[in-house]
């Protein structure tokens, strides 16, 4: 294959990706959401949690995105320094992101920001987002795809808190983003939290924890703790299914870290809606694929 | 009119303020008749600058949503993926909104406030949430797109009028007494909230 047929090849297998995310959710979200639905008992999120069973169902049915809201595409990239399309692999997402819209077909989601227009190609200035993490000495390329949503977009926040408000300072900045913006996000939510030592790095990881799989924990034993302690915290509040009511809240909550400066906690939070457009791929150097985020899938 | 089937209650359009007068805050209803899209910019065209919405919603419903539209030929759409958005963001326009157009329903996603309420209370409205994310489930119901309006407005955002049959489920957020769903529940979740931060903070006393 020559060069430029790997570059097509791995377009189109970004873009088919892509598009499949757009209608099957991922298969830890699937049995979070199957294990919640069995734990409520009232009519109301009962016939909630069918309709998005059901919604589900007619997704992959009709092959339609389950929902309509496409997100703006997100990328979080790692990638070796050795992987063949290392040059190609920026401009190859964004492509991947058209060919996606069209072919899908996705929502026009990005808007030129100042000039306020839609693109109508799904894609803009910086859109999509692509993170870069950097793997020395390695050929492989694994790329999370995340689909994020206005309205699950809608609740992310972050601060720097001072020193003297500690961890109780975290649990409250992220306990009071759940009842003001939380539940109208689409519930039950995955909730990520960045823990770290300014805004920028405390929000970006924040986003990093939404790819980590539902029921993964930090390998900090305090920061674990901590996640379990706002999931049982968060659930007690009862959002239920849409904020409308229920026994349980969130499929999770995910802490990401790094240390910090003395004087600083850079603290934020960021959610995932109950449609959790998560996927997770792995290329070798001659693009052999792994999927991890959903079983049985052909590209 | 009010229509009961297959064990479910639908509003069909035209509705009028009687159809809604015993509809309460946590009611599950259905949808069947007219439809439009209506979201941001257009409740700012309508109620900013004063032009006049070109698909009638009186006595009809409107849809706080961005769908995903295929065209077809013949200047017809299929309705692939259609969802509420999120209902807060017309809050500042919708008292004026319904005033002006004399929509009776207003379905959408998660709560609105006191200008919304006041609305429904004044002008015989009510606000409805369809389980967000389940655009299929929504899309399927549409029979027929039967017009697009301000096209300009770029796919989201245009009028999309739509025929619907049995539409839902819609649960009642506002109703036409003014009671509001979420807002009441706030409540609730705002006092569980503040005893369980009490809680975790006694935990979280990592920094001695």
């Amino acid at each position: 294959m020559t060069h430029e047929e790997q570059v097509r090849k791995m377009t189109d297998m970004i873009a088919k990706f892509v598009g499949f995310t757009g209608k099957k959710l991922p298969d830890d979200v699937i049995a979070k959401l199957s294990e919640l639905r069995e734990k409520e008992t009232d009519p109301m999120p009962k016939v909630i949690y069918d309709t998005m069973f059901r919604n589900q169902e007619l997704a992959v049915k009709l092959d339609r995105p389950s929902c309509q809201d496409t997100g703006v595409l997100q990328f979080w990239v790692k990638c070796g320094t050795k992987f063949p399309l290392i040059d190609d692999l920026e401009a190859l997402l964004k492509e991947a992101v058209v060919k996606a819209t069209f072919e899908t077909p996705l929502r026009h989601n990005s808007v030129e920001t100042f000039d306020e227009y839609n693109t109508g190609k799904n894609v803009g200035k910086g859109t999509p987002t692509v993170w870069w993490d950097i793997v020395p000495h390695s050929d492989k390329c694994e790329i999370y795809t995340y689909m994020a949503g206005g309205g699950c977009t809608l609740p992310g926040c972050a601060t720097v808190l001072m020193p003297g408000e500690g961890y109780e300072g975290v649990t409250k900045f992220v306990m009071d983003r759940m009842t003001s913006y939380g539940l109208n996000a689409c519930p039950p939510l995955l909730v990520g939290v960045g823990v770290a030592t300014s805004v920028e790095t405390a929000a970006l990881l924040s986003k990093k924890a939404l790819m980590r799989p539902i029921g993964s924990h930090n390998e900090n034993e305090r920061a674990a703790k901590m996640e379990k302690l706002l999931e049982d915290g968060i659930n007690a509040i009862g959002l239920g299914p849409q904020g409308m009511g229920g026994k349980y809240s969130v499929m999770g909550v995910n802490i990401e870290n790094t240390a910090r400066h003395p004087s600083a906690i850079g603290v934020a939070v960021n959610v995932g809606c109950w449609s959790h457009r998560r996927g997770h791929i792995i290329f070798d150097a001659d693009l052999n694929y792994e999927i991890t985020t959903h079983s049985g899938v052909e590209l | 009119m009010v229509k009961y089937e297959n064990g479910k209650k639908i509003l069909v359009t035209p509705i009028s303020a009687e159809d809604l007068a015993d509809i309460k805050i946590g009611d599950i209803l259905y949808l069947s008749g007219s439809l439009t899209t209506c979201r941001d910019v257009a409740h700012r065209r309508v109620v900013e600058e004063g032009r006049e919405i070109p698909v009638d919603v009186r006595n009809n419903a409107i849809l706080h949503a961005g769908p995903i539209i295929r065209p077809l030929e013949n200047d017809k759409f299929e309705m692939v993926s259609v969802g509420p958005t999120t209902s807060m963001r017309m809050e500042k326009f919708e008292y004026e909104f319904v005033k002006t157009t004399g929509v009776r329903v207003i379905v959408g996603k998660g709560g609105m406030k006191e200008q919304t309420a006041a609305a429904c209370k004044d002008f015989g409205c009510i606000h409805v949430v369809i389980p967000a994310g389940n655009a299929v489930v929504a899309a399927v119901a549409v029979e027929e797109i039967e017009r697009a309006e301000w096209r300009d407005l770029g796919m989201p955002e245009t009028l999309w009028n739509c025929r619907v049959k049995e539409f839902g489920p819609l649960i009642v957020s506002i109703d036409a007494q003014g009671r509001n769903y979420f807002e009441e529940k706030k409540v609730e979740y705002n006092k569980r909230k503040d005893e369980e931060i009490e809680k975790i903070c006694k935990e979280v006393k990592f920094i001695k």
